[in-house]
């Protein structure tokens, strides 16, 4: 609504007002107009700068000392492991898992029913769990700082939908029988293999491997991989399907002590490496271009994490199927927890991302007893959650910056 | 195509000038590493940059590029001491000369207020502070700036290169705004299409005719009343009455 006053600026406008019919304005030269007040920069100088903290209280984040974090995250990944190892179909009791394990540390193991169940069936799966909650979780890190993206998974590179692609031509038509209880793991690690090489090959444009070309190949192909295990299902046994639908959901329920070296191995070379990484990493989470003013060889730096982190997630899956989450949300949990220097995160990221695994995969298998629940479930509803609070807590990163 | 000689005495402050395109950031990313040129050389004190190893020459040069985005959630700290990345070997930890180099950086650049803030939180002039405070505390005693003051309002602009030139290190910056690099350049060099068509001090490089000439823009380059520098003032091209 305009306003209904009669000296209405709209009304005196829609006269029609040429140039010359327009009363004459006063002339305020130049030389008529009062003479401005002298206000140069010289007469009155800005105060120095100060960097004054805002009225909002900084928020400082927890910078307690890392020895004292990892040690809260060791203690907590042992309970959650006994947790584990004692909780179950049939329950023991704490005390009881400690003598079995001892018993067999000593060389002198019993054969009772407890000491099969903790150690043939519980303590493998506790183990391995840990090793692959690890592995992704810092492949998760790394991915993230590698393409420089929030939302990256350390299923971008492809490597997960390659390993889907050989476990389901194993599940569904017996590739690599010959292998026996290994044929899964050789499927997927062939398929994690090849992906890894058609997206490192793919992405690189010239000699250089750049974060968008790999975020996009990795998902193009991807998505290739996937719509072949789609058409395996499609031609395959319908009967044999509902197994690969469980295996891509993820599992430790076939967990035993053979799968449990490679792996492990493969997750203690990788963290030794990235670890002496971590200043590198930091340089490359500001950027290429600050990284190689800092002196850090980008190009060679970022094809050694391209395929340590392949080569852990291959490992991964091929042990465990392809659980959902937990390389996307751990790593930042850990970065709200303890801030994204990687000489913080890796660490903790490995004693976490564990902890979490192994909680994952008891409440997987004790929700609903005596079935299973695929983890990838229990991931998704555990990991969720908790970022947004933490997110809704300190909203810095994701977005606004007040 | 290109035919650049440009030299920085120590000390001075070199500005490099031209259109969108004309090469100065590609001649800023060949000699911090980003770019590999086909022929031609870096020296610095007489030595090879290029020949040398990475961290090395990241200890001799630093470089302040356009306010940068950073992903993730560091502090200002944090930021700082990513500085002390070519001074460190893979299991190196921090030690005191570490620390004291980094708050010495920080208290040079008068960011003290703001070590425990994120970095993402912090406004465009700031974060340009802590960025120099990161080139210092690496420790190099060149500074390369690569448009530092883009998206910085003027108080900011004028701060910051006035810090910069307040720090005593040699500096070659890539820069926009010509009046103001009239004011801080000892010597500045204009590029066109990958080759220099000027140098030399600011008044006699930055006129009326080259800036038509090398930007095709249609400016007076005045006396700037207090310095004597040469200082633009943009005309409407199109005549509105």
């Amino acid at each position: 609504m305009r306003p209904r006053d009669s000296e209405s600026p709209v009304e005196m406008r829609t006269r029609p007002i040429g140039p010359h019919e327009a009363p004459p304005l006063p002339r305020a030269g130049p030389h008529e107009a009062p003479p401005l007040p002298p206000v140069g920069p010289y007469e009155a100088p800005l105060p120095p700068y100060r960097a004054e903290p805002i009225a909002l209280p900084a928020r400082r984040r927890d910078r307690r000392p890392l020895p004292v974090v990892l040690l809260v995250c060791l203690v907590l990944l042992v309970v959650a492991m006994v947790a584990g190892i004692a909780i179950g179909s049939v329950g023991l009791n704490p005390g009881s898992v400690w003598q079995v394990i001892l018993d067999h540390l000593e060389g002198h193991p019993n054969s009772t029913v407890t000491d099969a169940i903790v150690w043939e069936i519980r303590l493998p799966r506790v183990l391995l769990a840990a090793v692959v909650g690890a592995a992704l979780t810092t492949a998760g890190t790394v991915v993230q700082a590698l393409v420089r993206n929030s939302l990256a998974d350390p299923f971008l590179l492809g490597v997960s939908s390659g390993a889907s692609v050989g476990a389901t031509a194993v599940l569904l038509f017996g590739a690599f029988a010959s292998l026996g209880v290994w044929a899964i793991s050789a499927g997927s690690v062939c398929g994690a293999v090849v992906a890894m090489a058609a997206v490192f090959f793919v992405s690189r444009t010239g000699r250089q491997l750049s974060p968008t070309q790999l975020i996009l190949c990795g998902v193009v192909l991807s998505a290739l991989f996937e719509s072949v295990t789609s058409f395996l299902i499609f031609k395959g046994n319908p009967q044999a399907t509902q197994s690969v639908l469980f295996w891509l959901l993820g599992s430790f329920g076939n967990a035993n002590w053979t799968q449990l070296p490679i792996p492990a191995a493969v997750l203690v070379v990788a963290i030794v490496y990235l670890v002496t990484q971590a200043r590198p990493l930091n340089a490359l989470a500001m950027g290429a271009e600050p990284a190689a003013s800092l002196g850090v060889d980008v190009q060679r730096l970022r094809r050694n994490l391209f395929v340590v982190t392949s080569l852990m997630v291959g490992v991964a899956v091929a042990v465990s199927g392809v659980i959902g989450f937990v390389g996307l949300v751990v790593p930042h949990i850990v970065r709200l927890l303890v801030g994204s220097d990687h000489r913080r995160v890796l660490p903790v990221g490995v004693l976490f991302g564990a902890t979490f695994m192994v909680v994952g995969d008891l409440l997987a298998r004790t929700i609903v007893s005596p079935q299973e629940m695929p983890i990838g479930v229990i991931t998704a509803f555990l990991g969720a959650p908790t970022l947004i609070v933490l997110i809704r807590r300190r909203p810095y990163l994701y977005g606004t910056t007040q | 195509m290109w035919d650049v000689d440009i030299a920085v005495p120590d000390g001075s402050f070199v500005g490099l000038l031209g259109p969108n395109g004309s090469g100065k950031s590609t001649i800023l990313k060949t000699i911090y590493r980003v770019h590999r040129p086909a022929e031609g050389r870096v020296l610095l004190e007489g030595v090879d940059l290029l020949a040398m190893g990475a961290r090395e020459a990241a200890r001799r040069v630093a470089v302040v590029a356009q306010e940068s985005i950073v992903e993730f959630d560091f502090t200002v700290l944090e930021i700082v001491m990513i500085g002390r990345t070519p001074h460190k070997r893979a299991f190196d930890r921090e030690d005191e000369l570490d620390r004291s180099i980094v708050a010495d950086a920080i208290e040079r650049v008068g960011c003290q207020a703001l070590v425990s803030r994120s970095f993402n939180s912090l406004s465009g002039g700031e974060k340009q502070r802590v960025l120099i405070a990161r080139a210092l505390a690496q420790g190099a005693d060149h500074l390369i700036l690569d448009e530092p003051t883009n998206h910085l309002d003027v108080r900011y602009q004028i701060e910051i290169l006035e810090l910069v030139s307040s720090l005593g290190v040699t500096v070659l910056a890539a820069l926009h705004d010509l009046s103001l690099a009239a004011l801080f350049c000892d010597t500045v060099y204009l590029l066109t299409d990958g080759r220099v068509v000027a140098r030399g001090a600011p008044d006699r490089v930055i006129t009326t005719e080259t800036v038509r000439e090398a930007y095709g823009a249609d400016v007076l380059v005045v006396e700037h009343p207090e310095t004597g520098t040469p200082h633009l003032i943009p005309r409407r091209t199109a005549q509105h009455d």
